[in-house]
């Protein structure tokens, strides 16, 4: 089964660019990426710009409105993805525990509806 | 517990039927002994919960036509599970998606292909273990937990399970209805949790036990009547568990804790349900076979190792249970087991039931100092103030005593709680008045 991992934190709460915290965790992503991929779960992971890139559009009435800003307003703000494949909801957890911002923001996983 | 698990199937299955119905009498026994495991063995072969629950459904209301007209089978158990399996074919094949080279209905042909009298030969592997833990999986809130132990193992129905939670039933039916599609949809896995889990999980485990044990427990204050015994359902899966994996210290522990509470239950309320506390208990009342059950469960417990908090817990209950009078409490070991109790559980209600055993060895004004601290924390827990009144009275402090009375009593839920503390109120009252000759 394949799994969104969505990952969630406080804008600021990621180290700064620069500093010897934002080395060390570049560092710890790599390391999370090749687990990932040696356990053969890697389908895809990114990171997203920040909240303030987001656009947001609806058509309504035949008519679309773009909106400057993401879906919804919230603390935690969506900042990157991984998509894995594991056997189940139990392994899905097991890695998406691993990713640093579960210290101190939050992942939620979602399991890809399957139409196959 | 067996009249309870009867009187349930009674009204369920079929609300006309005679005493003298052996079809009805086989049925209700079958669902009392097997509904966890047959269910459990059709959630193994199907993968599906919800397809698991209504197969089930259907094979019982076929059983009961098919019993009457033809007798009662060999193998009743075996019977129902081979028709839950044709029934789940047929829904299979009823499904608007329904795909004939699915995994789910090849396995179930090849199962069809056993006649029912053959299958009936077979003994139904016991799943129960994988399937406690998907009930009890942490990706469930806790209430749902519950609701889906209690349904699928213990084999509740949702109308019950509504009462027990004082829910609405459409409520509690479409919990478990999601609950099931969560299951299904999210891939919460059918299966033991690994040795890196297992600890984890099984505290889920044993804490949805105890909460519905401890559920119970607060109801039979109230109406009971209207209310399932949640405490003999807890004992049942306690127990079930303790069955399922023989070698687990606090599984051994939770059992021991919940019977030994459990055989309090005639000494702890009086005629009109008021609660009445360990020291004004009747010891004769209590129920000796059980507690030398819990003792011996225990102290097994406690040989196995390693040590944790439902252990600890029990051996608590233990020395209660084992003082012949509330006078000659062996408060010096209660004291001890709950310094013990804290390391694994540093809450300020473990720090409350240790001033309490604190009250009894080092006096009530230890009590009071050791308890001062806890205030920000439990200031709207009634049990605190509660503690802290019993602690003032017999410092013989009566105005704090009073005062903390007053708040208890402002903080409870609970109508005979309420009349328990009044009392203990007025017999403060009335000692104050005497002492100080008002």
């Amino acid at each position: 089964m394949k799994y969104l991992a969505l990952i969630y934190s406080a804008p600021g709460s990621n180290p700064a660019y620069g500093t010897p915290e934002f080395a060390a965790s570049m560092e710890e992503w790599n390391k999370l990426n090749q687990t990932y991929i040696d356990a053969g779960v890697m389908v895809a992971g990114d990171a997203l710009q920040d909240v303030a890139t987001a656009t947001s559009i609806r058509i309504r009435d035949g008519k679309t409105e773009t909106m400057d800003g993401p879906f919804a307003e919230t603390k935690e703000q969506l900042g990157g993805y991984y998509l894995l494949d594991c056997a189940d909801l139990d392994e899905a957890l097991k890695y998406a525990a691993m990713i640093p911002v579960a210290r101190y923001g939050t992942v939620e996983v979602r399991p890809i509806m399957d139409l196959g | 517990m067996a009249r309870l698990r009867c009187a349930r199937l009674w009204t369920w299955v079929d609300p006309l039927a005679g005493a003298a119905d052996t079809a009805h009498a086989t049925l209700n026994r079958v669902v009392r002994d097997s509904h966890g495991r047959l269910l459990a063995a059709l959630i193994a072969s199907l993968r599906d919960f919800q397809l698991a629950e209504d197969s089930m459904q259907d094979a019982l209301a076929s059983a009961l036509v098919h019993w009457r007209r033809s007798g009662v089978p060999a193998n009743p158990a075996g019977w129902l599970l081979q028709t839950a399996r044709r029934k789940a074919i047929d829904r299979l094949r009823r499904s608007q998606n329904f795909n004939s080279k699915s995994a789910q209905y090849t396995l179930l042909l090849k199962l069809d292909q056993l006649d029912v009298a053959e299958a009936a030969q077979q003994e139904i592997p016991d799943e129960r273990l994988r399937l406690i833990f998907t009930c009890c999986h942490p990706a469930l809130d806790p209430k749902t937990r519950i609701a889906l132990t209690l349904r699928t193992l213990g084999g509740l129905t949702t109308a019950e399970i509504a009462r027990a939670f004082l829910d609405s039933e459409p409520a509690m039916a479409q919990r478990l209805v999601r609950a099931r599609h969560k299951i299904a949809k999210s891939g919460v896995p059918f299966r033991v949790p690994e040795d890196a889990e297992w600890a984890e999980r099984l505290n889920s485990v044993l804490s949805v036990i105890y909460l519905i044990f401890n559920e119970g427990y607060a109801a039979t204050q109230g109406e009971r009547q209207i209310r399932v015994d949640l405490c003999e359902e807890a004992i049942f899966l306690a127990r079930l568990i303790a069955k399922l994996r023989p070698d687990q210290p606090e599984v051994e522990g939770l059992l021991a804790l919940v019977v030994m509470i459990h055989a309090r239950r005639h000494a702890r309320a009086q005629a009109d349900g008021a609660l009445i506390p360990l020291e004004d208990q009747d010891r004769a009342a209590w129920d000796q076979p059980l507690i030398a059950q819990g003792i011996g469960l225990v102290e097994q417990a406690l040989r196995r190792g390693p040590l944790g908090p439902y252990q600890i817990q029990a051996a608590i209950q233990a020395v209660h249970s084992e003082a012949q009078t509330f006078e000659a409490t062996r408060w010096d070991e209660i004291l001890g087991l709950y310094g013990l109790l804290l390391r694994f559980d540093g809450s300020a209600i473990v720090k409350l039931n240790r001033c309490v055993a604190l009250s009894y060895v080092a006096g009530p004004d230890a009590a009071l100092a050791a308890s001062q601290d806890l205030h920000p924390e439990l200031a709207d827990y009634q049990p605190f103030h509660a503690a802290r009144a019993a602690f003032y009275h017999r410092a013989k402090l009566y105005a704090e005593a009073l005062q903390s009375y007053d708040r208890a009593i402002e903080l409870c839920e609970n109508r005979s709680a309420a009349g328990f503390l009044e009392k203990k109120r007025c017999g403060t009252k009335k000692e104050a008045e005497h002492l100080l000759g008002l």
